[in-house]
């Protein structure tokens, strides 16, 4: 069954580009254009390896529970420490967005990588790389026991609980955005703050909340990577710009949580397509993977070209919100 | 945070308020961000020392050695400040117009790539002084055909340019992987290796015995130029003012779609040549990191420096001397070299926080008895 293996292999690849973008889309909605997102990814996924590392060097055995937990924990920490910096940077700062985002990306990779290539000899231990085999067998437990029940089986029941969780986690942002009053008042506050403002939004703790739990959403997606992607081995670079990738769904499911769970899948089966085409060279592998950056391209035209309200950016985005600058 | 009246008749007012200042003189303003850079190496030191439990002040003396220590350093250190510089400058017009170009790894890889490949096809063709004059040309107008394409589209349908140029730089990167595969040498070990390493085709002169005293020579020549531009010429003006606003511009009949296009052609024709001078007089190879992330560093260069290309010498040599100071840190303690960027991301924070002291006044609020 090639075509089941492929799309087990797209929503693989889909899952850390959803928890991106989602935690993009909530951030975004708030009028903060967060380009640190690839970078908190990193963290994300570094402070869940450092977590596990610790743990498994310093217990006898391992409980499964605090297996899990522990690096869920340490990811989410980190994730949210890196959200704190940039809402506190463009928030209670102002600063640029654009520039805040790109250091908090360069600093996030620069996070990930250093300590992904020394954590093992700050920790003064020897061994020569980070394996985490026994906690990524946790985290790669199959929810269902499915696995061999055909194909439906394979391609929809065979994976774990993060993937499960970041479907959960869009389902219900998609909900709340557009169903509840946190959600409008959310909106509100990344279209027009000052209308907002004027409504008696806390605008400064909206853009704070949604940066940061849009960062710790975007974290999970790393944690996801290393863990049951990459089988809990971390390569530096590994991850490589699958944060960026989640940025572009964000435009491609315009803006809306639901629609990226699709676009995630089809963003992850184009990253791997080209390994299912027969009698690629090398450098012909090398043309197909600019397949998503073409298609997201692509889209960005379209839409800007159709002018359609609902598939629009807030309007505030990028911008930052000073009461008395009118 | 609103005020919220505790009895009738007495309000209680906020710790302190913000307000936005009119102007600062520019010595404030010079001791405030002299002030974070301080600070941000002093918590950087906090950092280091907690990472590796070395000796902060020594950590600070081997930053001071991996870029001054020999002479070789220093040029190495001149060398890197030179490419930063030249790609902060090429990005600097597009940014002043408000168009947030963060493609520029895009372009300078496009400019490397028709280099690469004028070396390659032309190597042994042409005498070397045309040979250089095409691979110049060519590879400033791959870099701008590189950087208008997002351009048009903004101009003409409002397409978001920050996403486009972003997207431009993976297809730049594969673009450069699939030729890399091509003509790799031997076939098929992924690796391009140095192009003419027997007959130096191609290859940009050495001044004297300096090795990179041209690359700088021709950055230092793109700078000047480029402030004079912004600075003086008429189209400068119009990118400031389309960079304030698209409207007013188009009130007092600047052509803005026009100007868009043709910064961002400048933009692109710089990244281009950067692109020359990391191929032809640095690297003599290409791969998919020719451009190093550089781009995304300079827009922090540009940023810091108020888009001016002059300041822009000071902002570049600051991130190529932690670059370079923090590289020698950590291989002297055997740790991954990403500890720079670590460093870099921290002095930039403080930096980018700072401003808001020059931009605002926090005054706190006055004692109770002075208020009633």
């Amino acid at each position: 069954m090639m075509l089941a293996n492929f799309l087990q292999r797209a929503i693989m690849q889909g899952i850390p580009l959803l928890y991106g973008s989602t935690g993009e889309i909530i951030t975004e909605k708030s009028g903060n254009l967060n380009l640190g997102i690839p970078g908190i990814m990193y963290v994300g996924g570094i402070s869940g390896v450092i977590g596990a590392f610790f743990y498994e060097q310093h217990a006898a055995s391992l409980n499964p529970v605090l297996a899990v937990m522990i690096p869920l924990f340490c990811s989410i920490l980190g994730s949210l420490l890196m959200g704190l910096i940039y809402s506190f940077l463009t928030v209670t700062l102002r600063a640029n967005q654009n520039v805040t985002g790109l250091a908090l990306t360069t600093f996030g990779v620069g996070v990930g990588n250093f300590f992904g290539g020394s954590l093992a000899k700050l920790a003064g231990s020897d061994i020569p790389s980070i394996n985490l085999t026994q906690t990524s067998g946790f985290f790669r437990k199959q929810l269902f026991a499915a696995g061999d029940s055909g194909w439906f089986g394979q391609i929809f029941l065979s994976h774990s609980f993060l993937a499960y969780a970041s479907i959960v986690i869009s389902l219900v942002t998609a909900y709340v955005l557009s169903h509840t009053r946190i959600g409008l008042q959310l909106r509100a506050v990344g279209e027009n703050p000052a209308t907002a403002d004027a409504a008696g939004i806390n605008v400064g703790k909206y853009k704070y909340f949604a940066t940061c739990i849009g960062s710790v959403t975007a974290g999970l997606g790393g944690l996801y990577y290393v863990m049951d992607y990459a089988n809990g081995v971390w390569s530096n670079d590994g991850f490589g710009d699958r944060g960026w990738l989640a940025i572009a769904l964000v435009i491609f499911a315009v803006w809306r949580p639901n629609f990226s769970i699709l676009g995630s899948i089809l963003f992850g089966g184009l990253y791997i397509v080209h390994m299912y085409i027969r009698n690629l060279d090398v450098s012909g592998q090398e043309l197909f993977k600019m397949l998503p950056y073409v298609v997201t391209i692509l889209f960005l035209i379209v839409i800007s070209m159709r002018r359609k309200r609902e598939a629009q950016p807030p309007a505030h985005l990028g911008q930052s919100y000073f009461r008395e600058e009118r | 945070m609103a005020a919220e009246p505790k009895q009738k008749g007495q309000i209680k007012e906020p710790l302190f308020h913000i307000t936005k200042r009119d102007s600062i003189a520019w010595q404030k303003a010079w001791l405030i961000r002299i002030g974070a850079i301080l600070f941000a190496l002093v918590f950087s030191g906090i950092v280091s020392f907690l990472l590796t439990k070395e000796n902060p002040l020594s950590i600070y003396a081997t930053m001071l050695d991996g870029a001054f220590g020999t002479e070789r350093r220093v040029w190495n250190l001149m060398q890197s400040l030179a490419m930063l510089l030249c790609v902060s400058v090429a990005v600097t017009p597009a940014f002043k117009m408000r168009f947030w170009n963060i493609g520029a790894e895009g372009q300078v890889l496009a400019g490397g790539l028709a280099t690469a490949a004028c070396m390659i096809l032309f190597g042994n063709k042409l005498p070397s002084p045309l040979l250089l004059l095409v691979m110049l040309i060519v590879s400033i107008a791959a870099g701008a055909v590189w950087a208008v394409i997002p351009a048009f589209f903004r101009a003409h349908w409002q397409t978001n340019e920050t996403l486009f140029t972003l997207m431009m730089n993976y297809i730049a990167i594969q673009l450069v992987s699939f030729f890399v595969y091509k003509w790799s040498v031997p076939k098929g070990s992924g690796q391009v290796g140095i192009i003419n390493r027997a007959t130096h085709a191609g290859w940009l002169p050495t001044l004297g015995k300096y090795e990179y005293l041209l690359n700088i020579l021709i950055v230092l020549l793109v700078t000047v130029t480029m402030f004079v531009y912004l600075k003086y010429s008429k189209h400068g003006y119009e990118i400031t003012v389309v960079g304030e606003s698209e409207n007013t511009a188009r009130y007092i009949g600047i052509p803005v779609k026009k100007v868009i296009i043709r910064t961002m052609l400048i933009s692109g024709a710089v990244c281009g040549i950067a692109g020359f001078l990391l191929v032809s007089g640095t690297d003599h190879t290409i791969s998919r990191d020719t451009a190093g992330g550089r781009s995304f560093t300079a827009i922090m260069v540009s940023w810091l420096a108020k888009f001016n290309p002059i300041f822009m010498v000071l902002t570049s040599f600051l991130l190529a001397f932690l670059d370079k100071g923090a590289s020698q840190v950590s291989t002297q303690l055997g740790l991954n070299k990403s500890f720079s960027d670590i460093i870099t991301g921290i002095i930039i924070f403080f930096i980018i926080g700072c401003e808001f002291f020059i931009q605002y006044k926090v005054q706190f609020r006055e004692k109770e008895a002075k208020a009633s």
